[in-house]
């Protein structure tokens, strides 16, 4: 096994912060140390090892250190290793695209809702497809909420409506124009080969055979979810992990007044 | 499956005269609802009852030819006699095989209503006679697994339970053995999302799969297959586990059955709360395919963890415990015994709930007490998992002391990596390696403990215990459809006429006849 306490490296590289040049931090500026654990196909022999730790300065590692390997059944060995990043990074070049607004409260968004819309702003939310996860969705939109936020129901200015997991794209589409909806939250959690995407795309598709895509706010949410991703499907917006109903709410109350959806 | 005993002094010191009273209620609640589940029949169970009389594989549109059997029968508006009756009929007239007769009628030359009927007497008797057979595979795989367990003896302490979810049966395979020689005791192939909801059951050996493998007789005997060479060579009987829920609940029981299942999920309530299915078909449902597992020595597991995976696990844990109650009636009712409970529950408050650990520890402690002879099922922490691997890791290792302490026994295993994707080899790995290091380095620490009297922990558990015997009284009041219509399992709302599934449910005719209900009624033991 590894004997990890190896910190006898030499450490003759500049150790002042240069934002153009980061590297990952372990305990010095520079000193690149992550950590990483996979398995290999093969048999934990010498052999192994060598080819691990080979494998690893591919990846761009310095004195790949591998502190601990395990065979976890016939042809099959796991390994725990650190290691020194060669690359940099200028983070001064780094743009993302992302919503940053400061969340008004519930309150406020109450009082900008019947200031500047001046009725009940209704919003549809599911999990749709066959992804039956509703921990996401239920976040966001029950009475309750989630983390001592409360969820969208319990907003006076807002008609929230929770339909659940396991929607059809169809039949979520229809009961947004039956019930008039101004905002379409869809939550995806399932994203084994990709059927989330999938399932946003044709939800689009759908929306705007019915010529309402450019009448509503439509929104995705779930862990895997990203800004990028969801504008990238032709998502108005897209929030991942650590969302609540204000961060949302704040969102499409101002984007409804802005695209004068009103 | 003997199991060391908690001592008979209650640790939470639980008021046991409401103990009896909760029983008391679940089971009128049950007795009620049973009065409705003996006048119906399900397309599920028709379909069922065709795979028991040995009928398999599928038609040139790869529909399965239970379905095909049990289409024809509806169409010709005569499924409320039970197709054994017209597969006797059939065997009567062509002198066929039920197989045979199958075939023919996906190939549309054979039409089973319009046939002339022979007499009932006669038609039962075919009918029970080559029902028989698949009893005897049924009675045969149970001595096998008795066999297996006396060579090998039982696990002492609790089972370690993981899940395998590749989408391929060939990869699960390779999956299951590497957990098996790692130390897991029972291997669960997760379903492809989805699957509950079709009203068939795939056929064949499958490759694909989204979050999990199809649930299909030959995966099953893949498995199973599998299992018992990696049990041979570590001299352990490793079980297998697969899903009895979904529109095709007992259609899987018997697939289950028939190719040595060990556990099934296999819940009263949880299609119509989790997958919308209707209610009247599930309650239908479940008694028939609890049926099949009671007979087949089966282990059913519960699924109230899911109750508090919507809501809140703290404020709503009694809704557990109501369904527990319920859960073990029904179960009672439809012979499984007590040993064959793997009555259901979570680990999943919030972890930055203040004296959380405390809380958990009272309930699984109380369900222990309420439910001494059941091989409890214990589910571990995944609402509150957040990708943080190293957090995870730990939040497991408490659900773990909780099971030591309080000897649970069916203990699925938390992942480090729960929130981020199935399982990998090595977080099985490491999961069992930590589940192995507390249940040994803590094995007696329940023996040694009592917990202060009046003191969190005997108090929560008795607030539980007393709002779940009221809910039960509400719930007998009302009836259990009104209550499921009011949201008050899982937070969730079902109609009694909505959901998937209730084109699927036949009033029984006078005439009706399934030799399954009798033969494994009469074989219980």
């Amino acid at each position: 096994m590894g004997g990890g306490l190896n910190s006898i490296s030499k450490k003759d590289f500049e150790k002042s912060l240069d934002l153009t040049k980061i590297k990952p931090y372990g305990d010095t500026m520079n000193d690149g140390k992550i950590q990483m654990s996979f398995t290999l196909p093969i048999n934990d022999e010498p052999k192994a090892l060598e080819a691990a730790r080979v494998l690893v300065e591919k990846m761009g590692i310095n004195e790949p250190s591998i502190v601990y390997h395990q065979q976890l059944d016939n042809d099959f060995t796991f390994f725990i290793v650190y290691g020194s990043l060669r690359n940099t990074l200028d983070y001064t070049q780094i743009h993302t695209e992302t919503i940053e607004v400061e969340s008004m409260s519930m309150e406020k968004i109450n009082d900008y809702i019947k200031n500047e819309i001046k009725r009940k702003v209704v919003v549809i939310g599911a999990t749709t497809g066959s992804d039956a996860h509703t921990v996401g969705i239920d976040a966001i939109m029950n009475m309750k909420g989630f983390a001592g936020h409360y969820g969208l129901e319990r907003y006076e200015m807002i008609k929230a409506y929770n339909l659940g997991s396991q929607v059809a794209n169809e039949i979520f589409v229809k009961k947004a124009i039956e019930l008039k909806a101004d905002v379409l939250l869809v939550s995806q959690t399932v994203t084994q080969k990709k059927i989330h995407v999938k399932n946003l795309i044709n939800l689009v598709d759908l929306l705007e055979a019915e010529e309402i895509r450019d009448k509503v706010i439509l929104i995705c949410g779930g862990p895997r979810i990203s800004y990028e991703l969801a504008k990238e499907l032709g998502f108005d917006a897209g929030f991942g992990p650590n969302t609540f109903s204000e961060n949302v709410a704040t969102y499409f109350i101002r984007e409804l007044v802005h695209r004068k959806l009103t | 499956m003997k199991e060391k005993r908690n001592e008979m002094k209650s640790k939470v010191n639980l008021d046991f005269s409401l103990v009896e009273k909760a029983r008391e209620t679940a089971k009128k609640i049950a007795l009620e609802t049973q009065k409705f589940i003996d006048r119906n029949t399900t397309t599920a169970i028709e379909r069922t009852v065709c795979r028991l009389l040995a009928i398999d594989g599928v038609d040139e549109f790869e529909v399965p030819l239970p379905n095909i059997v049990v289409q024809n029968i509806e169409n010709g508006h005569m499924l409320s006699i039970g197709a054994a009756v017209l597969i006797g009929n059939a065997m009567i007239e062509t002198s066929l095989s039920p197989q045979e007769i199958a075939e023919k009628i996906g190939t549309s030359e054979l039409d089973l209503t319009s046939l002339p009927m022979n007499d009932i007497g006669k038609i039962k008797t075919i009918i029970n006679e080559k029902a028989k057979k698949s009893i005897e595979i049924i009675k045969n795989h149970k001595n096998t697994r008795e066999k297996y367990i006396e060579i090998f003896g039982d696990k002492i302490g609790p089972y370690l339970y993981v899940i395998v979810a590749t989408g391929n049966i060939y990869e699960d395979i390779i999956q299951a053995q590497a957990a098996a020689r790692q130390g897991a005791d029972v291997i669960a192939v997760i379903r492809s999302t989805g699957q509950s909801l079709l009203d068939f059951v795939p056929y064949g050996a499958t490759t694909e799969g989204f979050g999990g493998t199809y649930a299909t007789q030959e995966n099953f005997r893949l498995m199973r297959k599998a299992l018992d060479d990696v049990g041979e060579e570590l001299k352990r009987y490793i079980m297998l586990t697969n899903y009895c829920s979904g529109l095709c609940m007992p259609e899987i029981a018997a697939m289950g059955a028939l190719e040595r299942l060990d556990m099934m999920l296999n819940d009263a309530l949880y299609g119509i709360l989790f997958r919308d299915i209707n209610m009247q078909r599930t309650i239908i449902d479940q008694y028939f395919s609890r049926m099949i597992n009671a007979f087949a020595g089966v282990i059913i597991n519960t699924g109230e963890d899911n109750y508090i995976k919507t809501d809140d696990p703290f404020e709503n844990a009694h809704t557990v415990l109501a369904s527990q109650f319920m859960n073990e009636q029904f179960a009672l009712l439809a012979g499984l015994k007590e040993e064959q409970m793997g009555i259901g529950h979570a680990c999943e408050m919030d972890p930055g709930l203040k004296n959380g650990f405390l809380f958990e520890l009272a309930q699984a402690q109380m369900a222990r007490e309420i439910f001494p002879n059941a091989p409890l099922k214990y589910m571990p922490p995944t609402k509150f998992k957040t990708g943080n691997i190293f957090k995870g890791h730990i939040q497991d290792a408490l659900f773990n002391m909780i099971t030591i302490i309080t000897n649970q026994k069916v203990h699925l295993l938390g992942m480090l990596t729960e929130a981020i994707h199935t399982p990998f080899m090595s977080d099985r790995a490491l999961s069992i390696e930590n589940a192995r290091y507390i249940f040994n380095n803590m094995e007696s620490l329940g023996d040694e403990i009592s917990f202060k009297k009046g003191g969190i922990i005997q108090r929560r558990a008795n607030e539980v215990l007393e709002k779940a015997t009221q809910l039960l009284k509400e719930i007998e009041q009302i009836g259990l459809f009104k209550t499921i219509e009011k949201g008050t399992f899982g937070g969730i709302k079902r109609p009694i006429d909505g959901g998937k599934g209730l084109e699927g449910v036949i009033v029984k005719g006078k005439d009706y006849y399934n030799p399954f209900l009798e033969l494994m009624e009469n074989k219980r033991n």
